[in-house]
């Protein structure tokens, strides 16, 4: 960051401007507190007491508006797909997807049935896979920090990305 | 969308012929699927007269995973995971329903010891359940201290579970004839040690959420369901015993060793939200008590699995129901002599406690509605199934 070279100018750091916006989003990722199935229940214990996602600097946004990270934690079905596209158009670039558990990833254990979309990323670009059935929270952790290290590496404009 | 058009013409006839009055029109709002109190993929529709809710009803169907057909093609002991996956706030609750109708149908003893580990893992599947709906009830009514508490004391009972059968939310844990493994060793310690624990936490809670003015406010007398209303739409569980109603089937239809321990039923009075959070509260304390029956009984060794044959192929149909956190859950199972089932139905009580949302919404406020909602612990996967 800059901040050891310059410990003669106190309070003043150089550093490139994309590391400087790319270390401010990874640092604050809100994420949509959007739960489908059984992940939302370990998302939810994630963000609770023990496991603690304010470490993080991530709260839940109950609005799409708000939020930079949509984390997928569920089956995804015929039904609700849209709806998922929709919450994903309705959040303001720049924005993350981590698809969480073995449904949002393929179907997990509902591959192939009838009514079951065979992994959000038919329907919405994914960042970040974080595999289980359900992730631990500790799993879903790992994918954070995963997505940090992406945000990380990223320039200031991502790349338009389309499905 | 007729029915609304409808509304609105007859309003404006009224206004014609009628005295001059401000000319109100009735709103629909849509609430969900996103939505942060909706517990899951719910969408509700309401139809608003000002902040008075005329109509409410629920859409369901944005979790259908496929359940039913699932245990159609599956051999019988592989479905076992999928029910873990309809309710997974009581994954066990509902591996025993199933469990229970393969093993009524196959006429199985299942060994004592395993018939203990069965009971004590169901009651604490009870407590968890409950603590985990108390956090996001409080969460519902703005009460983040309240979430924050009950999951604290849930990772315990979580942390119990995942030194028993390594998984901290769906366990897999039950075999159709036993268990799949034995308890470690020093469950029974910690188990006794998490229930002194949770006895004093209770205690903590009740400080903390129920005599809260703030609490009582928005609970007291909202959404109401009378004992007649609740019988008629087929409540069960919490729901219908805070009607006024003791009806348990741990205690109306006994399974696995309700019929040896003495427990109460807790009851409410006036059916409101209020009463349907004391009942869940009682429960807890209920099951603490049922866990230590069943911990200071539990025989020291034996087998924790019946000789079942390796194919499983029964024929002929069975009902078997538990009660489970949220009800009544029941599993009708019809076999036709393959090792697949030939008809799985599951009796869901979410189901039916989703359709009281009209009922308990009529005439109250939008805000309520929230805690209305709340109230009856909904759980959509096993809504949807």
């Amino acid at each position: 960051m800059g901040l050891i070279d310059n410990q003669h100018l106190p309070g003043i750091i150089t550093l490139p401007l994309r590391r400087l916006v790319n270390w401010s989003r990874k640092s604050s990722l809100w994420y949509l507190l959007f739960g489908i199935a059984c992940c939302a229940i370990e998302m939810m214990a994630t963000g609770a007491s023990r496991y603690d996602f304010d470490r993080f600097g991530m709260i839940f946004r109950a609005s799409p508006r708000q939020s930079d990270l949509m984390i997928v934690p569920g089956t995804v079905n015929e039904k609700i797909a849209d709806r998922v596209r929709l919450l994903y158009d309705q959040m303001a670039e720049p924005r993350w997807v981590i698809a969480m558990g073995g449904c949002a990833i393929n179907g997990g254990p509902y591959h192939g049935e009838y009514n079951i979309v065979d992994g959000i990323d038919k329907v919405i670009p994914v960042d970040v896979y974080v595999p289980g059935c359900p992730p631990r929270p500790e799993s879903l952790m790992h994918g954070v920090l995963m997505l940090q290290e992406k945000i990380a590496r990223e320039g200031i404009e991502r790349p338009l990305v389309r499905v | 969308m007729a029915d609304s058009e409808m509304n609105i013409s007859t309003q404006l006839e009224e206004t014609g012929s009628g005295e001059p009055r401000i000319r109100t029109e009735e709103l629909l709002i849509n609430m969900g699927p996103q939505h942060p109190s909706t517990h899951g993929v719910l969408r509700v529709m309401a139809r608003l007269d000002g902040e008075k809710v005329v109509d409410a009803w629920g859409d369901i169907g944005y979790l259908h995973r496929c359940f039913e057909k699932i245990a159609e093609k599956r051999p019988l002991p592989a479905v076992i995971p999928y029910t873990d996956r309809t309710d997974y706030l009581a994954a066990l609750s509902m591996e025993l329903t199933y469990v229970l109708a393969v093993e009524k149908l196959l006429n199985i003893e299942v060994p004592e010891r395993a018939v203990y580990i069965r009971f004590i893992t169901n009651e604490l599947q009870r407590i968890a359940s409950h603590l985990l709906w108390f956090g996001a009830f409080c969460l519902d009514l703005g009460a983040v201290t309240g979430f924050l508490y009950a999951f604290r004391d849930r990772e315990k009972i979580l942390d119990v579970y995942e030194s028993l059968c390594g998984a901290r939310m769906l366990y897999n844990y039950f075999r159709i004839g036993g268990v799949r493994n034995d308890l470690y060793q020093g469950f029974r310690d910690t188990v006794l040690r998490l229930m002194d624990d949770l006895e004093k936490r209770l205690v903590e809670f009740d400080n903390l959420i129920t005599s809260n003015k703030i609490f009582e406010t928005r609970t007291v007398g909202v959404g109401v369901l009378t004992a007649e209303e609740a019988i008629a739409w087929g409540a069960s569980g919490p729901v219908l015993r805070a009607s006024g109603i003791p009806y348990d089937i741990r205690k109306a239809d006994p399974y696995l060793l309700y019929d040896r321990y003495d427990f109460n039923v807790p009851v409410g009075t006036n059916g409101d939200v209020y009463d349907r959070y004391r009942v869940r509260m009682a429960e807890i304390a209920e099951s603490i008590k049922l866990v230590r029956h069943g911990l200071e009984d539990l025989p020291r060794g034996g087998d924790i699995m019946a000789d079942v044959p390796r194919r499983l192929s029964p024929s002929g149909d069975t009902y078997s129901r538990i009660e489970s956190p949220r009800g009544e859950v029941g599993c009708y199972l019809v076999c036709d002599g393959t090792d697949v089932a030939y008809r799985v139905k599951w009796r869901s009580p979410c189901f039916v406690h989703l359709q009281l949302l009209g009922t308990l919404s009529r005439g109250s406020l939008i805000a309520d509605m929230v805690a209305n909602i709340g109230s009856l612990d909904i759980v959509m996967g096993e809504v949807d199934r």
